[in-house]
């Protein structure tokens, strides 16, 4: 296990390094001319050549990667080109809002989905079955801004039950989960019914019922905690979707977090924002799967780790 | 009828032939979902070839009929069955050319990701080795970036226009096929039949077409399928956010993207192209996993 984890550990770095690279590729790919952005747009050609001078961006390309990335390591990821602030701040400032709009998501799809996928395993092949299951098939099929707009339009706009948008009370919260949740309570529907189902085959059901003990006693007792295990390895892998998930949803409502930030970075072309918070973003998936991989032969020791 | 068979014949593939092709339409007509999903494609599939004469007005017109008094948009009347757009364009043309840019962007950026992510995975899964080391790793390493971050971030330094941004979804997609082929082709490689092959001296293109692809042919068409659904998702995200396709063109995404501070007043302009969206993403979906149920009832997981 030891080995493993040392391993897995030095491939997540390799990654990561690998993504700064990339990150910066595409940041020397970019049209936009830095120097011209911040100089402005009434800037002599003399000033730019002096702010690209003193941005370094005449230097060799390794040597500039070298300065990006001994850069990254201290937590600097560069100034916004249109806020004068340091993007780690800027991300800093915003990254709470975010983390807890992506827990409250967790719970809000594990709620749902396992509700759902208990429900359909214990009415298998009857019309409620079939029923969740193509609700299931819809919240894979349903891209985040209509589900968004919808709710909003229905529970905010004609009931008036949850605040339009913005962020403060738990009211605020309920909306942008649901949205943000949705699609992972698709796929954890359909996991934990086939999952639930395999349980309910095995042996260990056959003796609780032998015993006597009541189903209501058998479902929540013996099928529920083994059926569940494989879908908690899973949870880490959402955080690659939830990075995605989150530009959309805090856009939609107003949501004061880091996908905001990114999408209003991408409306005025702040390259340093797009690419900080992708950075980071990136950061986050590569932990989120490096928990599963750790946590997945904890649960499973069939899974060899070698 | 021999009982058994030569291992180092090659056996013959899942999912190759005419008469297999029509047994397995006809298992997924008589499964009702996918029955459902087909027709939705059919129809989806009809709308966009026949897109100019089915249009009930010019989708790029901005008449002064279609704005109210106020110049808002109307909602669906005798004249705009679906109602018209802030601009006064109608919506139901809109849509109906948006199911041309829809389908195309899932056909062409899949198409790409297909062959791009097959191509990696066989070549990485059939040659092994440093080959594999360093494909299999830029593969983990696309892996890691948020997708829908990274294809902005391509659809900023690339001009929009359709064929980049089906390019930019074939970019962040080929991924996940890739995976797939390749744990295939390196199990399929360390078969006998195949080794046979090499042993022979059959050059490698020979073994590869010959003898791999068919077998992993069913692979390729679930995700495959799979896939156009996750592409038609991202098409209309982008659009959504202002990357996509640009306007006037329409697409259901920019259709909402350009309505959408109007949807407490005008729900209909995001609600039908919404629905576009969930139904044409829902039919790859329900198709992709009968098929997946059909063609190799081992193929089971999240992904």
């Amino acid at each position: 296990m030891t080995s493993y984890l040392i391993r897995r550990l030095f491939e997540s770095a390799l990654i990561l390094l690998g993504i700064t690279f990339v990150t910066f590729i595409l940041l020397y790919l970019l049209p936009a001319d830095p120097a011209r952005q911040i100089a402005g747009r009434s800037a002599t050609a003399e000033t730019v050549a002096n702010i690209r001078d003193q941005l370094g961006l005449n230097d060799p390309l390794f040597v500039q990667y070298w300065r990006y990335l001994t850069g990254l390591l201290q937590g600097d990821m560069g100034r916004s080109y249109l806020q004068r602030a340091e993007v780690s701040s800027l991300i800093a400032a915003r990254l709470p809002a975010s983390l807890m709009l992506m827990v409250s998501a967790i719970v809000t799809e594990l709620i749902i989905g396992l509700t759902i996928g208990v429900v359909a395993a214990l009415r298998r092949n009857r019309p409620a079955d079939h029923g969740l299951m193509i609700f299931s098939f819809v919240a894979i099929s349903a891209p985040q801004f209509v589900i968004g707009i919808l709710l909003l339009y229905v529970f905010a706009v004609q009931l008036g039950w949850f605040p339009i948008g913005g962020y403060g009370t738990p009211a605020h919260f309920v909306l942008p989960s649901i949205t943000l949740g949705l699609l992972g309570a698709g796929w954890y529907s359909r996991m934990m019914r086939s999952s639930m189902i395999e349980v309910l085959n095995q042996d260990l059901v056959r003796t609780a019922r032998a015993k006597g003990l009541s189903k209501m006693r058998i479902v929540t007792r013996h099928v529920m905690p083994n059926a569940i295990l494989p879908i908690i390895a899973m949870i880490g892998i959402d955080i690659g979707l939830f990075m995605s998930g989150i530009v959309v949803v805090e856009s939609v409502f107003g949501w004061p977090g880091i996908g905001q930030l990114a999408w209003q970075a991408i409306q005025r072309v702040d390259i340093p924002v797009i690419m900080g918070v992708t950075m980071v973003s990136a950061t986050a998936i590569v932990i989120g799967n490096l928990l599963a991989d750790l946590v997945a032969p904890l649960i499973d020791p069939r899974i060899k780790t070698k | 009828m021999s009982v058994t068979q030569d291992i180092r014949q090659t056996p013959p593939a899942p999912g190759s032939g005419k008469s297999r092709a029509r047994v397995v339409l006809g298992e997924l007509l008589r499964r009702p979902r996918a029955a459902f999903g087909l027709i939705i494609i059919a129809l989806m599939v009809f709308t966009a070839v026949f897109a100019p004469w089915i249009m009930p007005q010019d989708p790029f017109e901005q008449s002064f009929d279609g704005l109210s008094l106020m110049g808002g948009p109307l909602p669906p009347s005798g004249d705009y069955i679906l109602g018209t757009d802030l601009l006064g364009r109608d919506l139901a043309s809109r849509l109906i050319l948006g199911t041309q840019t829809s389908l195309i962007i899932g056909v062409v950026a899949n198409g790409i990701a297909v062959l791009l992510g097959a191509g990696v995975g066989i070549t990485a899964g059939y040659f092994g080795g440093w080959t594999a080391a360093i494909l299999m790793r830029f593969t983990d390493l696309m892996m890691a970036f948020p997708a829908l971050l990274l294809a902005i971030v391509l659809a900023a330094i690339f001009q929009p226009s359709l064929m980049i941004v089906a390019l930019v979804i074939a970019m962040v997609n080929w991924v996940q096929m890739s995976r797939v082929i390749y744990t295939e082709t390196r199990s399929l490689a360390e078969r006998e039949f195949i080794q046979v092959q090499r042993a022979i001296g059959s050059g490698p293109f020979r073994i590869l077409g010959k003898h791999l692809l068919p077998h992993l042919l069913s692979s390729i068409i679930v995700f495959g399928t799979l896939g156009i659904s996750t592409t038609v998702l991202l098409e209309a995200t982008l659009s959504f956010l202002g990357v996509g396709v640009q306007p006037p063109m329409p697409s259901w995404g920019n259709i909402i993207f350009e309505n959408q501070t109007y949807f407490s007043t005008a729900p209909w302009l995001v609600f039908f192209p919404g629905l576009l969206i969930v139904l044409l993403a829902l039919a790859f979906n329900l198709v992709g996993d009968a098929l997946r149920d059909i063609l190799d009832p081992t193929l089971k997981g999240r992904h």
